[in-house]
């Protein structure tokens, strides 16, 4: 089976984010990045499917050239192939463009199956992986849990809200969103750091893909973004350790009296 | 946004014949932005043999409920919604359609939305009406920041709101006429096949019931470390718990994970270690009495909903905490 996994990369969960120029985006001067929470999980998934019946991983990414780190990082792990979606015309897509230009690779691609993060870390818009089995024309099922191979269906567990879960059998080809904790990561050895070096990556852009302009355009747009108000009066207490200890326990027992 | 022109439709998510509570706050919102542009509102709701949710919305103040009734949709799938959605989007030509941002929603509003040719602006935590524009604030890099964003292209725009952005119990009451909507679909084109729902076995800890609570999350950094918080948690009498990321580690089992897809809690007190603050984390414990929160960042959104808060390094603040309480003892 010849699975996509999709692979965003994003600053460091603990970067320290500041506005750009323009107030619609972050600075990206001097961020760090790495791989999106979920998708890191959805690149092993793919990699237990293909152990289980064979086939080849497809480590893809949408960005400037410093996200073919993502790419290696995943050839490391063990994914067959890079895909790098690299286009002066690819920045600043909203989800729908993204989605839009990742469909089209996946169709040129032939995929079977289409693994996506449930979740970007940065945008959150939630959506990409949905949005791509639309423009593929395939069925999709969201923020799965586990993935059952039945010939040419899948069968996968999908995560429900209040605790509850549901099984869903959907015929290949197919766009499952992975959720995180559906598997136990595994990382890059140095056997496979140094198999990645001898791994090809592939380059699309726009045109390559058969992609105009305004199938990219973007349907919605930043004005500015901004460091939320806070709703609620916080007591930040201060000290040494020792200090904030002894205050923190005094006004739980005096002023909030949990004790 | 012109005053009166295409009205506003509500999505009500009905569950095994139940409204979802979501929905109220979607419905809400389409009062209140029906209010402040001059729109009608209407509310859609898809299944079998769904009479009583829709008479229950139709005692809301709103213009009309459309029933779509139809054995297709008896159990929920993407494909057989969004077939059936956009029939009624056809029928009705609505200039906006609300959602509240359920799991469900974010299962089949996304692909509804691009088989229009639109995108879902998503998880929305506010809005603004400025002139012609739905000004929508959402949240980004999980709730550090957050963007106004506005939908750019043709109408119907798709906006859906985070849970918790509007108060249901707030929606006016009155009476609305309940329109049987019927759409075609062919059960051929429906891929996904659902098996029954279900829950895994029960929990072995049952957190709800715990008056004290010390939560762990990843700025823990290593598996080993949890001993630290565990200590302060026994040093408290107090039960331990985590964020996601702690349990998908499997460094605690997941039946001590606190959130949507964890436990929902309300202690007396709540104690955050490390733990940023995303809202799928907040959903399960800001319902707690006293909230605290110790984190090296100032800006965690943790400390939104603190009532008590520790800007520091958990490594030197944790172990002083338990030698404090141990003292106290
Ligand atoms: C559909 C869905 C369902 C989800 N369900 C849940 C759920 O039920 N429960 C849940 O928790 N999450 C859930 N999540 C995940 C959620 O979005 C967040 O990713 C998660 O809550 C983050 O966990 P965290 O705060 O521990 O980690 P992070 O966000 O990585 O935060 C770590 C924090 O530790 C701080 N820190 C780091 N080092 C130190 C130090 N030395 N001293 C002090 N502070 C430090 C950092 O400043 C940071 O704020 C869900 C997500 C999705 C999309
Ligand atoms: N630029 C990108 N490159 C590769 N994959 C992406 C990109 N953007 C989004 N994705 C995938 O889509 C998922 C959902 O993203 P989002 O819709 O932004 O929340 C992510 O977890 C990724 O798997």
């Amino acid at each position: 089976m010849k699975i996509i996994v999709c692979l965003k990369q994003v600053p460091k969960n603990d970067s320290v984010l500041r506005v750009n120029d323009e107030g619609t985006w972050i600075q990206d001067r001097d961020l760090s990045y790495e791989i999106n929470e979920s998708d890191q999980y959805a690149l092993e998934a793919a990699l237990q499917l293909k152990e289980k019946v064979g086939g080849e991983v497809l480590a893809l990414s949408l960005g400037p050239a410093r996200v073919q780190t993502v790419i290696k990082e995943a050839l490391a792990r063990g994914a067959d192939r890079g895909v790098h979606l690299d286009d002066e015309a690819f920045k600043g897509l909203d989800a729908y463009g993204v989605a839009t230009v990742i469909a089209a690779a996946a169709k040129k691609e032939e995929a079977a199956l289409v693994l996506t993060g449930l979740q970007s870390d940065d945008h959150g818009y939630a959506q990409t992986g949905v949005i791509i089995a639309e423009q593929l024309g395939v069925a999709h099922a969201t923020i799965v849990m586990d993935v059952e191979v039945q010939e040419a269906r899948l069968r996968v567990k999908r995560e429900l809200e209040s605790g509850y879960f549901q099984w869903v059998s959907l015929p290949l080809p197919a766009v499952l969103t992975i959720q995180s904790g559906i598997n136990t990561l595994r990382y890059a050895t140095l056997k496979g750091i140094m198999a990645a070096k001898k791994k090809e990556i592939s380059h699309y852009d726009a045109a390559t893909l058969g992609l105009a302009a305004d199938q990219l355009a973007p349907r919605q747009k930043i004005l500015r973004i901004y460091v939320p108000q806070k709703s609620k009066q916080t007591q930040f207490i201060e000290g040494t350790p020792a200090e904030v200890a002894a205050r923190l326990l005094e006004k739980l027992k005096n002023e909030a009296r949990v004790f | 946004m012109a005053n009166g022109e295409g009205g506003i439709l509500v999505y009500i998510e009905v569950t095994e014949g139940r409204v979802n509570r979501a929905s109220y706050e979607a419905l809400r919102a389409g009062q209140l932005i029906g209010a402040e542009t001059g729109q009608e509102v209407a509310a859609v709701l898809f299944g079998q043999g769904i009479e009583a949710a829709a008479a229950e919305i139709a005692a809301r103040q709103l213009q009309t409920v459309h029933l779509v009734n139809d054995a297709a949709l008896a159990s929920y799938t993407a494909d057989g919604m969004v077939r059936a959605f956009q029939q009624v989007i056809g029928q009705t030509k609505p200039a906006l359609v609300l959602l509240s941002h359920t799991y469900e929603v974010r299962d089949f509003a996304p692909k509804l939305a691009a088989s229009l040719g639109r995108v879902l602006t998503g998880d929305c935590i506010g809005y603004r009406v400025d002139g012609q524009d739905l000004v929508l604030t959402r949240q980004i890099f999980q709730g550090k920041m957050v963007a106004d964003v506005v939908p750019t292209g043709e109408k119907p725009w798709f906006v859906s709101f985070q849970i918790g952005t509007f108060r249901g119990d707030e929606c006016e009451a009155g009476t609305a006429a309940v329109a049987l909507t019927s759409v075609t679909i062919d059960a051929g084109e429906i891929r996904q096949k659902p098996e029954q729902r279900f829950k895994e076995a029960k929990a072995a800890v049952d957190l709800t019931q715990a008056p004290l609570i010390v939560s762990v999350g990843r700025g823990i950094k290593e598996q080993k470390n949890i001993e630290l918080v565990r200590k302060l948690s026994e040093a408290l009498g107090a039960e331990l718990s985590a964020s996601r990321p702690i349990c998908d580690n499997d460094w605690l089992p997941m039946d001590r994970q606190i959130g949507s897809s964890g436990q929902t809690v309300s202690p007396k007190l709540y104690l955050a270690v490390g733990i940023s603050g995303a809202i799928q984390h907040l959903v399960g414990m800001k319902g707690a009495r006293t909230i605290v929160a110790i984190n090296r960042d100032k800006d965690a959104p943790i400390f939104e909903i603190a009532d008590y808060g520790i800007v520091g390094d958990l490594f030197e603040i944790v172990p002083a905490l338990t030698a404090e309480a141990e003292k106290n003892r």
